[in-house]
């Protein structure tokens, strides 16, 4: 996909009063800078008469840095300090604030909020840097050409006045439908370590307010309590023991029979109204199965010719190279189901204001999404329903459902009441982990012939798994000729030049509900493809440094230079090849939503008594980095959340019901678990990539090549502690 | 039932049932929200408070047992030195990603540094294991507290 914003002019609107300077992107793709007074306008920068300039963020923060990232590249091209812009999150509009890389539709995922708002969002800064200066050249009769704005002051030779002075006149102008945009050699605030993120004080004094913190005059607080196994049907309840507990209000089953809905004056009434209801459950149409189940499923499917011969390979003519190989190399793979548990329990408030309008309360990761839902609900036009959009504590891809699961439920438990007053829906830390959505199951099978120069003759792959996205509303775009991309990213695309590969996918049938999860397909793909070319470079007799630069070896392609450029980069600072005694080092290179990323793991300890990650060193391609401490520290989350996950983490299933509950068995990864990461950014002229995402997939083969570097264990089943590592 | 707690230095008279978990009352009913649920079990360390400059999980301490305690909470624990010199160096460090588990991070680390001015990096891997951060912003926690105690030797 590519952005073109190119066709997209730029307007503003002066406000009847007060003079205020508004810049945004006209919807309708038509070039237009007309003035409007009264229209509604929403624009990407507002600039007061006082010369207080604030970002309006079109995507939401749960700690990938936008609320910073947006309003740097709107302070770079007007000329401010970052102190001198705020930031406020957009009103849900999927015409004007829709992420380009989405279509008309709102919403944050794909690690696409920087690479789609890069050009975006400086040319409405450049638009009104362009308006101010006009302004000023009118009023003080000099040329535009030698008008600058440097730390929010606008100067000419001697001429010198805050902005603040020229936002009146500038409003009254016609906004520029090209501005020119600063040149890199001019940044000042894009790329600058100096920059600091600007929502740290709020989040380390408590200030910070997350949707679970809105407190309504008048709320209530409703909890769902749901069937022990998906597809339960309530049919009515017994709330005569709920009745006993102080705040308890009422109950009421969901219209779509999904759970019953128990209301309360707070929140630990809730929980215990919701422990005391009694519930009667039509169970006939819930899950059963057992996770062996569904693991024997995907296992046979590994074994069965796939449905989807992906890249319209020649399978025998590769099944026979390899079978014809002088070595060959064959694992099989499986990967668990995995919860996503963002720190912040899933919560959202509605409210009915007087004039009949819907207010959501939501760290609404996709607005539209609820957007859309709510005008079936409730009825009403798309103008009538308002979403605000708090700070969200994390999400890795669970607030991002494309059937807004959780803000429905909380309409269905908002429409049975009489609407007088606010419902806050919460979910418990149980409700996460029990009835959420996870990462699917998927099962890899690789078989991979050599020759007797160390070289591949063959590569088929065998891919089966519960498809994300088929289903969902985005499957038209993003399902093609029946295969789900998202289940094979990572092979299919892959930028190594492999010869001979021949990649089958299979979807294997609904399992439980399943939701992209931090990197999506790559979480698994990115393990399999780099255990593998470890597993195939030692059996060539090769250095899997060396292997993998075999592969990537076409100078000519940028895809194959910037793999490299990371992988190389990685081993230098790893210093690659010189551990301490009982230690060991793998590595892993991936590329993922545009990005480039190679990790070193370093090792200690043994898979019986403990292994100890001593190290992890990153280096990563992600295009410019708008900042590079945000970057950094993307990479670290990202390999936390990777790693975390695969040392011990999975949802298992025993007749349909989820075995774990909460964190103690669901374990986190904990401080002690990583003693170091260290993280290197190549420097890049490109523009900007993804960072949310890209450091998960390589942290977990990269600790898979270390852990068989020291000990001759390959895991190719996860989690790692179910399968024979222990850590210390 | 009327109970009577000293919270941040101030006394406040709430309505509240025995057992119900300190972090409620303190969230729902005196709407201070900087202290977090996050698993209700004192197994995430969201919801860290001070009783009597000591951090303990407010949803597993009971509102009845803590009468004659001084609570401190995230909101107020920056008026204390070493509160502030944590809360100076996680702005410094930007250590915070989502943010939704910092102020029980905070609350552990001036607990930690109160206790222990100068931890070693074991040290602080010890006392902080309960405290999880799902965006994995260990390091900088780990050099947060290394900061704060500069800060508070300087």
């Amino acid at each position: 996909m590519t952005i073109n914003t190119s066709r997209r002019g730029f307007l503003k609107g002066a406000a009847a009063a007060g003079a205020v300077l508004l810049v945004g992107a006209r919807a309708d793709g038509v070039l237009a800078a007309t003035s409007s007074e009264t229209a509604q306008f929403n624009p990407f920068v507002k600039i007061d008469a006082d010369g207080t300039v604030t970002a309006i963020v079109k995507h939401f923060e749960k700690g990938q840095g936008p609320a910073t990232g947006l309003p740097t590249l709107i302070a770079e091209e007007i000329g401010l300090r970052m102190d001198q812009i705020d930031y406020e999150f957009a009103p849900s509009n999927a015409q004007v604030y829709n992420n380009l890389l989405f279509g008309p539709f709102q919403g944050t995922g794909g690690s696409t909020a920087m690479a789609n708002s890069w050009i975006q969002y400086r040319q409405a800064g450049a638009a009104a840097r362009e308006m101010l200066i006009a302004a000023a050249a009118q009023s003080w009769g000099v040329d535009a050409a030698g008008i600058t704005i440097d730390e929010g002051i606008i100067k000419a030779g001697d001429l010198s006045a805050p902005i603040a002075d020229f936002v009146a006149a500038a409003s009254q102008l016609e906004a520029p439908t090209e501005p020119r945009l600063k040149d890199p050699s001019e940044f000042r605030l894009i790329g600058n370590e100096s920059v600091r993120r600007k929502d740290s004080a709020i989040k380390g004094n408590g200030q910070a307010m997350y949707a679970m913190d809105v407190h309504l005059p008048k709320q209530m607080v409703a909890m769902i309590k749901r069937p022990e196994s998906k597809g339960g049907i309530a049919n009515g309840f017994d709330d005569s023991a709920s009745k006993e507990v102080k705040g308890y209000i009422s109950a009421a089953v969901l219209p779509n029979q999904a759970g019953v809905a128990v209301y309360a004056e707070n929140t630990w009434a809730a929980i215990q109204a919701r422990d005391a209801l009694e519930v009667d459950w039509d169970m006939s149409g819930a899950e059963t199965r057992h996770s062996d189940q569904i693991k024997a499923e995907i296992m046979a499917a590994l074994d069965a010719a796939p449905t989807y011969n992906v890249n319209k390979a020649d399978i025998a003519a590769v099944a026979a190279a390899i079978d014809g190989a002088d070595k060959v190399i064959e694992k099989t793979f499986y990967f668990p189901l995995l919860a996503h548990a963002p720190m912040e329990p899933l919560n959202c408030t509605i409210e009915q204001t007087a004039e009949g309008d819907i207010v959501l309360h939501d760290g609404a990761q996709m607005p539209t999404g609820p957007h859309m839902a709510y005008q079936q609900i409730f009825q009403l036009p798309p103008e009538k329903i308002h979403i605000k959009t708090m700070l969200a504590g994390g999400s890795f891809g669970r607030r991002a459902t494309p059937d807004a699961d959780y803000q429905v439920e909380a309409a269905l438990a908002f429409v049975v009441t009489d609407r007088s007053r606010p419902v806050k829906l919460v979910w418990t830390r149980e409700d996460d982990i029990r009835s959420g959505y996870y990462r699917p199951a998927f099962g890899h099978k690789v078989r991979v012939g050599l020759n007797a120069d160390g070289n591949i003759v063959g590569w088929q792959h065998q891919v089966a798994g519960q498809s994300v996205i088929k289903g969902t509303p985005f499957e038209s775009v993003l399902v093609h000729d029946g295969i789900d991309h998202s289940s094979i990213e990572g092979i299919a695309d892959s930028p190594y030049a492999i010869p001979g590969i021949a990649l089958g996918l299979t979807d294997t049938p609904k399992a439980t509900t399943v939701l992209w999860w931090r990197s999506v397909g790559h979480t698994h793909t990115g393990y399999v493809m780099e255990t593998m070319m470890d597993a195939v470079a030692e059996a060539a007799g090769r250095d899997p440094v060396e292997f993998r630069l075999s592969h990537l070896a076409d100078s000519s392609n940028p895809d194959q230079a910037r793999k490299a450029a990371v992988l190389k980069l990685a081993v230098e600072k790893a210093n690659w090849g010189n551990v301490p005694a009982g230690r060991a080092q793998g590595i892993a290179v991936h590329k993922s939503f545009g990005s480039y990323a190679a990790q070193v793991v370093e090792v200690s300890g043994d898979p019986e008594n403990g292994i100890k990650i001593e190290r992890v060193t990153c280096a990563v391609d992600c295009g410019i980095a708008v900042n590079p401490d945000v970057v950094r520290a993307q990479m670290e989350g990202g390999i936390g959340y990777g790693i975390g996950h695969v040392m011990r983490d999975q949802i298992t299933l025993t007749d349909g019901t989820v075995d774990q509950f909460n964190f103690p068995d669901y374990e986190p990864l904990r401080i002690g678990d990583i003693a170091a990461i260290d993280v290197h950014i190549v420097p890049s002229a490109e523009a900007p990539t993804g960072v949310g995402e890209p450091g998960t997939p390589p942290s977990a083969p990269a600790l898979a090549n270390a852990i068989n570097a020291l000990s001759g264990t390959h895991v190719a089943e996860l989690p790692m502690a179910e399968n024979g590592v222990n850590f210390v | 039932m009327a109970l009577t707690l000293k919270l941040n230095g101030e006394t406040h008279t709430v309505d509240a049932e025995p057992g119900t978990p300190l972090l409620w009352v303190i969230r729902d009913e005196l709407k201070l929200t900087g202290t977090k649920f996050g698993c209700g079990v004192a197994s995430c360390g969201a919801c860290t408070v001070h009783l009597n400059g000591e951090p303990v999980r407010s949803c597993q301490t009971y509102v009845e047992d803590v009468e004659d305690a001084e609570i401190t909470t995230i909101e107020a624990v920056g008026k204390d030195k070493i509160g502030a010199a944590v809360q100076q160096a996680w702005v410094e460090l930007d250590v915070v990603q989502c943010g939704y588990c910092q102020s029980g991070q905070v609350m552990s680390a001036v607990g930690l540094l109160s206790e222990n001015p100068t931890p070693s990096v074991e040290e602080i891997d010890d006392y902080m294991h309960g405290n999880a951060c799902r965006c994995a912003t260990y390091q900088r926690i780990r050099a947060g507290i290394q900061r704060a105690s500069e800060i508070l030797e300087a």
